[in-house]
């Protein structure tokens, strides 16, 4: 079949290019919801065995099976079914439904850990395979990392580092198996192969090599396809296929790697295409539409990965990241919004409220408004959508077919990819510019240079000083531990059915992050506009402050403070910038913590804006809890000033806010809330997160968590269903501000 | 001439249309029995603040405001600062800043008149309809508001009635028929919308920090029988009533 025929033709047809191939074929669609169905009787069916799985994973602490033998690979297990007389699209991660695999490159040691701790153990044939025959890439980053490095990572300065677990964040662009077929793409991969010649420097080579592995992936692809019956050599013919198509690519990806965030891209509007044909010419009708996109976000929602509890106290909830990106324009002005952005959301309704996939509407107040009101009813009913700026990303970063990597992250797609750079940890750093470089918990000299504070009543210029010679060297110590991340993580982990969805040399980012911007910024904003004393331990270490007089908190629009959160991320990144990057990757940074904010608030010591020891931070780019007192829009005006030249990665802020808030109608609910997204986006934001819940049923859902199996709540850049999380984090998710009034 | 400013609600949804922000302004001169705000009563205090500044504000804020909000004075009382609000609010219009003032009609001065003939809009609370029962409940007569709601009318600025229902004490049959043979029945044109506010008792620990007994901790939230029923009386008078 000549798919030419069928579509527009265009560069795309004699080039890989599906962003041209959207481009010409997209219909756009400007109404609103009413066009939209339930679910079909083979999905209900389907999601009430879903549904009695994961309860037997609740009550299995959070793991329902585990295969703890077979190294998983594209091609490790067999085919798997949920019920396969219900299921039109096809594919599990093992042979059966939330079996969690191992997947050991990363680093074994992890894998085995995972295992113990869920009362499983490891085949002693991998542990055998990865001490003497095949090296992860965990032993290659501990073979490399400096003395220097240790300290800064286990006395908690630079945390959740990707160095035992695989980085993630790479988009393949999955849409590229349902157009081309993994043969036009094996071909156009030799291509380039041939054409990398000489010189064969180490750069040359190893690209290669990696172009190499890419070829042998799309094999294994196939082969995957045939457990299944597929022909995923040729493209797709009909709308079934295209998401059948895509799944795959996308379940070879997870199949290989358990990367923290996993990314499907933007691929509701590519598969909108085939969707509108096969509608347009009476193959299928709206509820069979609809059927295909629930299904197809029934299999994501069943992607797991195998973690250890470590891991889980970083990134609570057990996360996947399947972040699909909904709705924004071309850079013409043309709209993105299809049908199938409107279904993607509706599954929210028709499988109810889930954490996965994370659904982000990339927002212009340009956006028809029937799909904007759609949204808004959406975060309304079920908390489980995040919002970007789409005029703002298209404007700063040019390209228009981008999808969201991670949380909050801004990745062209199939052109470029990111590597992952956690974050670190602007508050517990500006204890080093007080405490003469040395970590305020242990006393370890940290950095060296540092003076001793002339007084124990801070002065705003002395500690200024000291804390910029601080963050260069944070900076300094960050970007090695990057590199050899990086480095190794190609080696030992390298991505190859990912990158095989991807141009061959992609430009790169390295996603640096900050956590405690905001306690960061009301620290020195206390010192400069109170008086700060400094209380010290024996040993000379500052353990509490005192605070005389009032001061201006960031997240209440107050210019004074404000800028300084906004000049304190302008220097880390300028100082992240000098510093040279593995491959030449660009430098990014992001002010992100997913649920980091926890546990780095558990490792930092009182800080001077009157924080006690341990206590949590704010997440993200987040003010402070319980210290905005104008409101929920002069807080959002407040992180809306940061600038996103100077995080690039992403500046996420988490909004929560009580139903009634929002105003006294259903209609001006909605209303409102667009409202207010159209203001923070023009005012230059680059993300939001929206939960509109009610503190009661929180509460209620920590002590009967068997009554809320799909509570969703958005955290920083991602969605989480709330009974997963530790109770420690579900009370720190209440204490912070909702923002409620009467 | 500066304003003395209570606090801000940077997200108002329920003190006029749209987003707003809500400017709480410090000082009135009625002693409501159920006032949600009590520190904002006395004349004493609040933070003397410039017109500019919160025009800034204002301005800083104005991309929330969308296409139906803007500013909302609110109090306290705001007419009772009439003379500093009106240059401001003109220039906070000629910004294309839609300005609220939400008011309990009392004060009637120069300033005032001249306030209400440039607001957007007046957000008139009528507390009680009944004369004796609104001197037991806010410790003055409903006179001067029931002519400000009539000068409304006859200058053709349009308002919202909102109306705070008490079980028990502004919730009769009785008081809501008298209201509504009052303004309701088309007598009253410029009312674009009429509010039903349930009771509510969030203020109630400010009393006990400003050391101010509550003299309403007997009485009960409004059912939603109650509710639902009030609200059907006011349908058979106004066509456009809100519960809140």
């Amino acid at each position: 079949m000549e798919l030419n025929e069928k579509f527009i033709d265009g560069v795309w047809s004699s080039r890989i290019d599906v962003s041209d191939f959207v481009y010409r074929n997209i219909t756009p669609y400007t109404g609103d919801a009413s066009f939209l169905c339930g679910p079909t009787e083979r999905t209900k069916k389907l999601w009430n065995k879903c549904l009695a799985a994961m309860e037997e994973e609740r009550q299995n602490n959070g793991v329902r099976s585990i295969d703890a033998k077979t190294i998983s690979t594209i091609t490790s297990h067999k085919a798997g079914y949920i019920d396969r007389e219900n299921e039109i699209i096809v594919g599990l991660q093992t042979d059966e439904l939330l079996k969690r695999a191992i997947k050991p490159f990363g680093g074994w040691r992890v894998v085995e850990r995972a295992c113990n701790q869920n009362g499983v153990e490891l085949d002693p044939k991998v542990k055998e395979i990865f001490t003497h025959y095949r090296k992860s890439h965990n032993d290659g980053v501990f073979d490399v990392y400096t003395e220097e490095i240790l300290k800064f990572r286990s006395l908690g300065f630079l945390t959740g580092l990707p160095d035992n677990y695989s980085r993630g964040r790479i988009i393949g662009d999955y849409r590229r198996l349902a157009l081309y077929g993994a043969d036009r793409i094996i071909e156009a991969k030799k291509e380039d192969l041939r054409n990398l010649t000489g010189p064969m420097t180490e750069d040359r080579i190893r690209l290669r090599e990696e172009v190499a592995e890419q070829i042998r992936a799309l094999n294994e692809i196939k082969v995957l396809g045939e457990y299944y019956g597929l022909d995923l050599g040729r493209p797709a013919y009909d709308a079934r296929e295209a998401v059948q198509w895509v799944y795959m690519a996308y379940l070879a990806a997870v199949k290989e790697q358990d990367g923290a965030a996993m990314s499907l891209g933007s691929v509701s509007s590519f598969l909108d295409i085939y969707i509108e044909y096969d509608l347009n010419h009476g193959i299928i009708d709206e509820s069979q539409a609809q059927e295909l996109v629930d299904q197809f976000v029934m299999k994501l929602r069943m992607v797991r990965h195998l973690r250890m509890q470590a891991y889980n106290d970083i990134f609570a909830g057990d996360p996947t990241w399947i972040t699909e990106s909904i709705g924004g324009r071309f850079n013409d002005g043309k709209v993105k919004v299809t049908k199938t952005s409107f279904r993607f959301l509706q599954t929210l309704y028709n499988l109810g409220p889930a954490p996965e996939p994370n659904m982000t509407v990339l927002w212009s107040p340009e956006l028809p408004e029937g799909f904007k009101d759609f949204c808004a009813k959406v975060s309304i009913d079920t908390s489980s959508v995040q919002y970007e700026n789409d005029n703002l990303m298209r404007d700063t970063r040019k390209c228009d077919d981008y999808g969201i990597a991670c949380c909050v992250s801004y990745q062209a797609v199939g052109k470029a990819i990111q590597f992952f750079g956690a974050r670190a940890n602007l508050a517990k750093a500006l204890l080093l510019a007080i405490n003469g470089g040395r970590c305020e918990n242990t006393g370890t000299l940290m950095v060296e240079g540092i003076e001793p504070l002339k007084s124990d009543v801070l002065n705003y210029d002395e500690v200024l000083a000291n804390y910029k010679k601080v963050l260069h060297e944070v900076a300094r110590v960050y970007n090695e531990a990057m590199n050899i991340i990086h480095y190794m993580h190609d080696k030992y982990d390298y991505e190859r059915s990912q990158m095989a969805f991807i141009d061959t040399n992609p430009s790169i980012n390295l996603a640096y992050g900050v956590a405690g911007m905001s306690i960061a910024a009301d620290s020195l904003s206390a010192i400069k506009f109170a008086k700060v004393t400094a209380h010290r331990n024996e040993e000379g270490l500052t353990d509490s402050f005192k605070i005389e007089g009032e001061y201006p908190c960031f997240g209440n629009d107050d210019d004074r403070v404000d800028n300084i959160a906004k000049e304190l991320i302008h220097y880390f990144n300028g100082e992240l910038c000098k510093l040279p990057i593995y491959k030449n990757a660009e430098p990014t940074l992001s002010i992100l913590t997913i649920t980091s904010n926890v546990m780095y608030g558990k490792k930092t010591g009182a800080t001077p804006d009157g924080r006690l020891k341990g206590v949590a931070f704010a997440p993200g780019a987040n003010p402070m809890h319980g210290r905005d007192s104008h409101g929920a829009i002069a807080s959002l005006s407040s992180v809306a000033k940061l600038d996103y030249h100077d995080a690039m990665d992403g500046i996420s802020n988490t909004f929560s806010i009580v139903p009634k808030s929002l105003g006294p109608t259903d209609h001006e609910k909605v209303e409102n809330l667009v409202t207010m997204m159209d203001g923070y986006f023009t005012k230059g934001a680059h993300h939001l997160n929206v939960n509109v819940l009610n503190r009661e049923m929180l509460e209620d859902a920590m002590e009967h968590p068997e009554k809320y199996p799909q509570l969703t709540i958005r955290v920083s850049g991602y969605a989480v269903n709330f009974t997963k999380l530790s109770r420690e984090h579900q009370l720190e998710v209440i204490a912070r501000t909702f923002h409620e009034k009467f | 001439m500066e304003l003395k400013v209570h606090s801000y609600e940077s997200m108002g949804t329920y003190d006029g249309p749209g987003l707003r922000l809500v400017v709480f302004l410090q000082g009135c001169p009625f002693r409501c029995l159920y006032c949600a705000n009590p520190d904002t009563i006395s004349f004493e205090g609040g933070t003397p603040t410039l017109p500019e500044a919160i025009l800034k504000m204002a301005l800083n804020q104005k991309p929330f405001f969308g296409k139906k909000g803007g500013v909302t004075f609110s109090g306290g009382e705001p007419t009772a600062q009439a003379e500093a609000l009106v240059p401001l609010v003109r220039e906070l219009q000629e910004h294309g800043i839609n300005v609220c003032i939400d008011t309990n009609g009392a004060i009637w001065n120069s300033h005032v008149e001249e306030l209400f003939s440039i607001a957007d809009l007046v957000l008139l609370d009528v507390k009680q309809i009944n004369p004796a029962r609104h001197l037991d409940l806010t410790g003055r007569t409903n006179t001067r508001t029931l002519e400000t709601a009539a000068w409304l009318e006859e200058h053709g600025r349009p308002f919202w009635l909102r109306y705070v229902l008490v079980p028990g004490i502004s919730d009769t049959e009785e008081d809501i028929r008298a209201l509504g043979e009052h303004f309701g029945n088309g007598r009253y044109r410029m009312i674009r919308r009429v509010e039903i506010l349930p009771y509510h008792t969030l203020g109630k620990n400010k009393y006990e920090v400003l050391g101010w007994d509550y003299k309403l901790k007997d009485t009960p939230l409004n059912t939603k029988e109650q509710l639902d029923r009030a609200k059907g009386l006011f349908d058979r008078y106004f066509d456009c009533a809100v519960l809140n």
